[in-house]
């Protein structure tokens, strides 16, 4: 199986400037392998195969005409929360039926000037809001690499599709964990940045204070390269930080020794309940790391305990300010009512899934007047102590390694009922969202029933080079990501 | 706090946020969420008296920029979006009675 859609942006990069293949070549292999396999994993909402092959086309001719860019000819998916001009943007949801987006998100501006091929619109839970992808009112996605489980989410739709090679890569976003999550419930790597590092422009908001935009791809390298177009302040998102980006991708040497890296294991992030599978990899990835230099020391981050009660409220005060704009006035769905308040509520009770509800409602009760101090500042105060204990660790340690989530990826609709049992799984992913650091998460083994299971690689703030580092040294010193799935 | 802590009444707070629930949802969405809220309590054992809340992870205050006047979306654009347009104009509901 040579077909070009299994290569990595870097693999085809280099094919692209030898003259081997073009553009067009790879979009045709992509489309090839979305028609094959597309049926059974669910990863596109949308896909514009005219659109897609005439980009690609440009993309050769610009080629042709001694044209460099970084992402020339590469093909990405996109997660549907992202604003792509002209395109619809359901974010999953009912009440966005009939968007039409009239402008470009600041990443998919950067993606145009990179050269890339926008290629389609990939699943995910309904305004980011779930860890399985399946509260999404307008597809089912499934695992790749057993169809009878989850992908993980929200992005699970970025991370299929990535793992089933019909993409390259994709572009996904990350609250509380959606996108390293459905990276190692799907076997490929997966990138937050630190917030402030990725303009949010665009990326319809769940919890303006910890989305962050990020790639997922099947090398650490590859979301290295993807990171450097992403990055940088934008004069449309006043979070943005002024800040140089660093070449994250040329950076990455061939030197995997981790000589004088300091990596800490968080004692609280071997939680109850914890697969001992998922134990077992990631303590040998561990073992492994050691064998590249690494000194290992144990860290502690008292308060992890908190993240998933603190980061319920924060998100969904956010989120319940965030989603008043879909209101059925200005775009989307409209049920009527004989005045404008039926019309709100009738709009929303339509267009709204049962977890979006849920979470406008709650979000709605602890911003409420008599609440507000009890819940969401309070929620607040812990996240500064959160966020204080990955600063003292930070000082004892240039990274933290730790697992993605506490269970490989579980069966569809195994969670569907109990909403707080789906929120607990994001116990390892949240704090970080929380602290406002980096993090990325990359394939450290598979389960005895052949499902993969994600390492954790955490960072202090803007420490992507550190965290790409560790993570491009062990994945090119083991095997993992050379697996593919047979679907 | 405590005495703010006597439980949510899920169908007055979905009014607030403007959606309309059925009763099964209402009498479902009661149940769930009273156990989210069950468990976040345990931010109560701790003492966050002297500690300051944060908003953002990397708080930015007082972002300015030149007062220059930019593209704004087109016009046409934005109503070919809406749900209901009149003569270039949004169309709702009636407000107010004449």
């Amino acid at each position: 199986m040579s077909e070009l859609n299994n290569l990595t942006i870097a693999e085809l990069s280099e094919k692209l400037a030898a003259g081997e293949c073009t553009s067009v070549d790879i979009v045709n292999d992509v489309l090839a392998s979305i028609d094959s396999n597309d049926g059974k994993v669910g990863a596109y909402l949308t896909i514009d195969r005219a659109s897609a092959l005439e980009q690609a086309q440009e993309a050769d001719e610009a080629r042709a005409a001694g044209k460099k860019l970084p992402m020339l000819g590469i093909p990405i998916a996109i997660k549907d929360l992202l604003n792509v001009k002209g395109q619809p943007c359901t974010c999953s949801s009912k009440i966005l039926e009939g968007y039409v987006a009239p402008y470009d998100a600041t990443v998919i501006s950067k993606l145009r000037e990179a050269g890339a091929v926008l290629l389609g619109r990939v699943n995910m839970d309904e305004f980011a809001m779930g860890s399985s992808t399946e509260n999404a009112a307008l597809g089912k996605t499934s695992n790749p690499w057993n169809l009878a489980h989850v992908p993980g989410g929200s992005s699970g739709g970025s991370a299929a599709c990535v793992a089933a090679d019909e993409a390259i890569a994709s572009l996904g976003s990350d609250t509380g964990g959606s996108i390293r999550q459905p990276a190692a419930f799907c076997g490929c790597v997966g990138v937050k940045p630190t917030y402030g590092r990725v303009s949010r422009y665009g990326l319809t908001a769940f919890a303006s204070s910890l989305d962050q935009i990020g790639p997922l791809s099947k090398t650490v390298k590859d979301s290295a390269l993807l990171l450097e177009v992403l990055c940088g302040h934008d004069k449309m998102d006043s979070t943005s930080i002024e800040m140089e980006v660093p070449s994250f991708g040329k950076n990455l040497t061939n030197d995997h020794s981790l000589a004088g890296m300091k990596l800490g294991l968080p004692k609280e992030y071997f939680v109850e309940g914890m697969d001992p599978e998922v134990e077992k990899a990631v303590h040998d990835a561990v073992e492994h790391c050691k064998s590249l230099g690494a000194e290992v020391v144990e860290v502690s981050l008292p308060h992890s305990k908190y993240a998933i009660a603190v980061y319920y409220i924060i998100a969904t005060a956010e989120a319940s300010a965030n989603l008043a704009r879909f209101d059925g006035i200005r775009y989307g769905l409209r049920v009527d009512g004989k005045d404008p308040l039926e019309l709100y509520g009738k709009t929303r009770a339509a267009g709204f899934g049962p977890e979006v509800k849920r979470r406008i409602i709650l979000g709605t009760y602890v911003l409420s007047s008599g609440y507000y101090d009890a819940y969401y500042k309070r929620a607040q105060k812990v996240r500064t102590l959160i966020r204080n204990d990955f600063a003292e660790v930070f000082k004892q340690c240039d990274a933290i390694l730790a697992p993605v989530t506490p269970t490989p990826a579980y069966k569809l609709g195994e969670k569907t009922d109990d909403p707080l049992k789906m929120y607990l799984d994001d116990i390892l992913t949240t704090p970080v969202n929380l602290a406002g650091n980096c993090a990325l998460s990359l394939p450290c083994g598979f389960s005895a029933s052949g499902l993969p299971i994600g390492l954790q690689i955490i960072g202090d703030s803007f420490a992507e080079e550190t965290i790409l580092k560790v993570g491009h040294a062990y994945e090119q010193t083991t095997e993992w990501h050379k697996l593919k799935p047979k679907i | 706090m405590t005495e703010a802590k006597e439980g949510m009444d899920v169908g007055y707070v979905a009014n607030l946020a403007r959606i309309e629930l059925t009763e099964e949802e209402t009498a479902l969405f009661q149940g769930q969420l009273d156990q989210v809220l069950h468990y976040v309590e345990q931010l109560d054992e701790l003492d966050v008296s002297e500690v300051e809340p944060t908003a953002h992870a990397f708080p930015v205050f007082n972002v300015f920029r030149k007062d220059e006047v930019g593209q704004s979306l087109d016009h046409a654009v934005i109503i070919a979006n809406a749900p209901a347009a009149t003569e270039g104009e949004i169309r709702v509901p009636k407000i107010i009675d004449q």
